[in-house]
């Protein structure tokens, strides 16, 4: 079947990280990103189904990956070639309609789980993702045994399958896996927000971007931590819009978000530093500046929570040592455990949190799969252009 | 003679007048046979012996003894002057408070008193700069005081030094500077730029601390403020007089002194701003040229040093000492005769060209929350009788609004632009949500303190100066201005004055009569 599928090629890759320099489209036609005939993957046993995509995402990740940009730490832990597409809404071959939970877990590789009921991202080992009886891989999409959204088809495990009902539209379902990752990099603010101890204000949780990454995180706080205060950093007008929309109480400009962390927390300004800051920041951009930006906004012993893939970044830590800031990624999605005390997976948290607010909203332009140049051009550029999540879409009769 | 003040209706002979424009102008056309202009008085004649002047009115004061009988020695003495505010454009020096302080100083030193201490009237204004301290009290009463502390700025965040002398039966409560509070003798010096300035408005709100200043600076005093120059329908000067009363029984004895200036606001070569566009000579029309030109060439930076570095020739016109009442009295007749422009009713749109300085950007940027309260607060302000424009009426303003900010000197302004008014902008909801947070913030506390920063109240402030401008107004169009800063502010983006005049027709129709007042020079409209 034809597909998009990324192989391994330095030269590529290498042309593609100058050419992302001048125009997406150069760097998606001169890197590693092929359209062409691959080999269908196969079933792997019991457990396993073949479905097909109905739509699929593009994503910072898969952006990454393409301009070359990704860092060299996936070296081991994916496999070539294979085929983008980790966002997606799909069916099986009886009509079921499923959302992808697209880590590779225990289960799919055929190995015990790390404990009854986990989730496929739970556990301490990773080992598991570049061992069994899979090709290594995190997660479809970056596993050649699996293939990924970007074809008509991929395979999946049980596992990592969500039935969905039917009244819930695709453009909603395609972006529960991206709700999951801003539901679970919101509640690793819990525990900080739980130590809160200024009883005259509600905690703060700074956002930085508000993309669809910073959006969903957004939700998710407003969901679930609902007496944070949430300030945001947001580029684009159709991004403020949003943002408010999903819960955020101060939306401002990306160069204002300091000022605003300190008029919410009343604190000074020391140097490029707040005396005090929010009590989590959630850096939903990934780079050297907002990293730093980051850390000169959290209060001491606050948390930064690295949402955005970051690859190399240089940054001053002097502040973090000092301040005793906590710095956490934020990556993945399993078991999450909930300020009340209780325990659901993520994806059911964040299909709950996208029917309630109609995440639709975010869904900006779909392409086939043939005018890919076309799709990431549009997703690289998608907060300039008014957009917020760009899909390829695979359904018959498209 | 001077010339009084004139109404010129627009025929289509007359040629495009000169709107201010920020750091610019721009020449506009108004409809023929339904526009007319508003010109200030020319400049009355300045007194000619002002150090005379001065000393005849401290000698002769108006229900009061003369200065020198009030002075003993052992005595207490506080000279508290008007800041950086006043006036406008700032004036070529000698500045009035210098030879005023000069001669009261000399009296003191003549009289033996030596616990002097001079205070800049501040409120929640920044703190002046030491060039602008130097420029309003020279050289010599600097080098004097200030290295022996005996020359501060008014510290409404200090409670050390802060004095509550009581509460009117409104409940309005008065804390003003405790040094001025304890002395024997507190003399004001004024610069009484336009009509509101001045009386007890000098102390009560100068002097007084954000306690104070609530109970007359919030956006029911200032709707009920027709208008801020007429002070029997001012509410705020209503408030001020009754903290006056307060402060007669309570406070120190003080001794008022107030001046007046002519219209004389633009030295050469700006001369051309303040003439009339029909009586423009070969020469006028030349530097209007140079100067837009250029202006509009050089970077903003540089504009604004250019402007900001005019020194106003406008002089002295009366100073009268003594009692506050009575002095401000005479000095409001004062005010109104070289301002005061008979208008015979009131018009659909009011044009406005809002300039690069209001009393809160001097050497600094007009940043779009001074904008509006410059446009609705002081301009529209400037009338007695009735608003220029009707109820319901359009103000058009052009100015070219861009969302800049001066970091040192308004970094509460900053804040309140990207968080107040994405909330909301109507004064009351903002002044019940909003109002204490900055206020009390303690970050802008202590840049009021020691850096040279507005109080963090003080934009709520000014949108509040210019509530009673919106009320009234059914739209506010800016021309010329940063559209998405505008539509912050809550008014209509045009990019033209003609498309201002068809966005305004949806509110007063397709026919509507238009006044322009061209200002400054300072102009007061006596609508009938």
């Amino acid at each position: 079947m034809k597909a998009l599928f990324i192989d391994r090629s330095v030269a590529r890759l290498g042309a593609a990280r100058i050419a992302a320099g001048w125009s997406a489209s150069a760097a998606t036609r001169l890197g590693p990103l092929t359209y062409g005939e691959i080999d269908e993957p196969e079933l792997h046993g019991d457990g396993w189904h073949r479905v097909h995509t109905r739509l699929s995402g593009i994503c910072g990740s898969d952006l990454s990956m393409i301009e070359g940009h990704a860092s060299t730490y996936f070296d081991e832990w994916v496999s070539f070639p294979f085929v983008p597409g980790h966002e997606v809404v799909g069916q099986l071959d009886d009509g079921t309609r499923v959302v992808l939970e697209p880590v590779l877990g225990h289960e799919a590789r055929g190995l015990p789980a790390p404990f009854d009921g986990a989730a496929p991202g739970d556990g301490d080992d990773y080992a598991h993702l570049a061992t069994g009886a899979l090709e290594p891989g995190i997660q479809t999409g970056f596993c050649c045994s699996t293939g990924g959204g970007w074809a008509p088809w991929f395979v999946a495990h049980d596992s990592q399958l969500h039935r969905i009902p039917d009244d819930m539209p695709d453009e909603r379902a395609v972006l529960v896996e991206p709700v999951a990752g801003g539901v679970h990099a919101a509640l690793l603010a819990a525990p900080t927000v739980a130590h809160h101890a200024d009883d005259s204000r509600p905690p703060v949780v700074a956002v930085i971007g508000a993309g669809t990454m910073g959006l969903t995180t957004i939700a998710g706080l407003r969901r679930y931590l609902p007496d944070v205060r949430i300030v945001v950093g947001a580029r684009h007008p159709h991004q403020k819009s949003l943002a408010r929309q999903f819960g955020a109480d101060v939306v401002v400009e990306p160069d204002g978000l300091a000022r605003a962390v300190r008029r919410a927390v009343g604190c000074h300004v020391i140097g490029d530093y707040l005396s005090s800051g929010a009590d989590v920041t959630i850096d939903a951009v990934g780079t050297s500046a907002t990293l730093t930006e980051a850390l000169h906004m959290t209060r001491p012993r606050g948390r930064v929570i690295m949402l955005g893939m970051p690859a190399s970044v240089t940054v001053d830590l002097t502040g973090l040592w000092h301040r005793e800031t906590e710095l956490k990624g934020a990556y993945t999605y399993g078991t999450e455990s909930l300020p009340d005390g209780s325990q659901r997976r993520t994806f059911e948290l964040a299909i709950d949190t996208a029917n309630d607010l109609r995440v639709e909203q975010m869904f900006s332009a779909a392409y086939p799969l043939a005018d890919h140049l076309d799709a990431i051009a549009h997703a690289a550029e998608a907060g300039r252009r008014g957009a917020t999540k760009i899909c390829f879409e695979v359904r018959e009769g498209i | 003679m001077p010339r009084p003040g004139f109404v010129l209706d627009v025929d289509k002979s007359t040629p495009p007048t000169l709107f201010w424009h920020g750091e610019g102008y721009r020449l506009e056309k108004l409809p023929a046979d339904r526009s007319r202009i508003v010109y200030a008085p020319e400049p009355h004649d300045a007194i000619d012996d002002i150090d005379g002047a001065i000393r005849h009115a401290l000698l002769n004061p108006i229900d009061a003894d003369p200065l020198p009988a009030q002075l003993f020695p052992g005595m207490k003495l506080t000279i508290a002057f008007d800041d950086v505010s006043l006036p406008l454009p700032k004036m070529r020096r000698p500045d009035l408070r210098q030879r005023i302080i000069e001669q009261v100083l000399t009296m003191a030193a003549d009289a033996g008193v030596d616990d002097v201490e001079l205070i800049a009237a501040l409120a929640l204004h920044r703190r002046m700069h030491d060039f602008e301290l130097r420029h309003a009290l020279g050289d010599r009463i600097y080098d004097a005081f200030e290295p022996r502390g005996l020359l501060t700025q008014h510290d409404a965040e200090d409670p050390d030094n802060l004095a509550f002398l009581g509460t009117t039966p409104e409940g309005e409560e008065i804390e003003i500077n405790k040094r001025a509070a304890e002395s024997d003798l507190l003399v004001y010096v004024n610069i009484n730029l336009v009509a509101m300035d001045g009386g007890w408005k000098s102390t009560a709100t100068g002097l007084a601390s954000y306690r104070s200043l609530r109970h007359h600076h919030n956006p029911q005093t200032m709707e009920a403020s027709h208008s801020f120059m007429d002070q029997h329908r001012s509410e705020l000067h209503k408030s001020n007089w009754r903290m006056g009363k307060v402060m007669r029984e309570h406070g120190p004895k003080i001794f008022q002194i107030e001046t007046t200036l002519n219209t004389d606001t633009f030295p050469d070569p700006f001369e051309f701003l303040s003439k009339r566009e029909w009586e423009w000579k070969a020469k006028d029309r030349g530097l209007f040229l140079a100067s837009s030109k250029s202006l509009d060439r050089v970077p903003d930076r540089m504009a604004r040093k250019i402007l900001h570095g005019i020194e106003a020739p406008h002089q002295l016109t009366s100073i009268q000492a003594g009692e506050v009442e009575a002095v401000h009295k005479v000095t409001t007749e004062n005010v109104y005769e070289q301002q005061l422009v008979e208008v015979q009713g009131q018009t659909d749109i009011l044009t406005m060209g809002i300039p690069y300085i209001c009393p809160y950007n001097v050497h600094s940027i007009m940043n779009p929350i001074l904008v509006m309260c410059t446009g609705l607060g002081y301009f529209f302000n400037l009338y007695r009788g009735m608003p220029l424009v009707r109820e319901g009426g359009v103000v058009i303003m052009t100015h070219p609004t861009p969302n800049q900010f001066h970091p040192v000197h308004h970094p509460s302004y900053i804040d309140f632009f990207e968080e107040v008014l994405a909330d909301t902008t109507d004064p009351h909801e903002m002044s019940k949500k909003w109002e204490r947070q900055y206020a009390e913030d303690d970050w802008y506390r202590h840049l009021y303190k020691t850096s040279y920063a507005y109080h963090g109240v003080h934009p709520f402030y000014m949108w509040y100066w210019g509530s009673h401008g919106m009320q009234h107004a059914g739209r506010v169009i800016i021309v010329g201005g940063d559209p998405t800063t505008v539509r912050k502010l809550g008014f209509v983006p045009a990019s033209t004055l003609n498309d201002a005049l068809e966005i305004a027709s949806d509110t007063v129709g397709r026919h509507p009569t238009i006044t322009h007042v061209k200002t400054p020079p300072l102009l007061i409209a006596d609508v009938k």
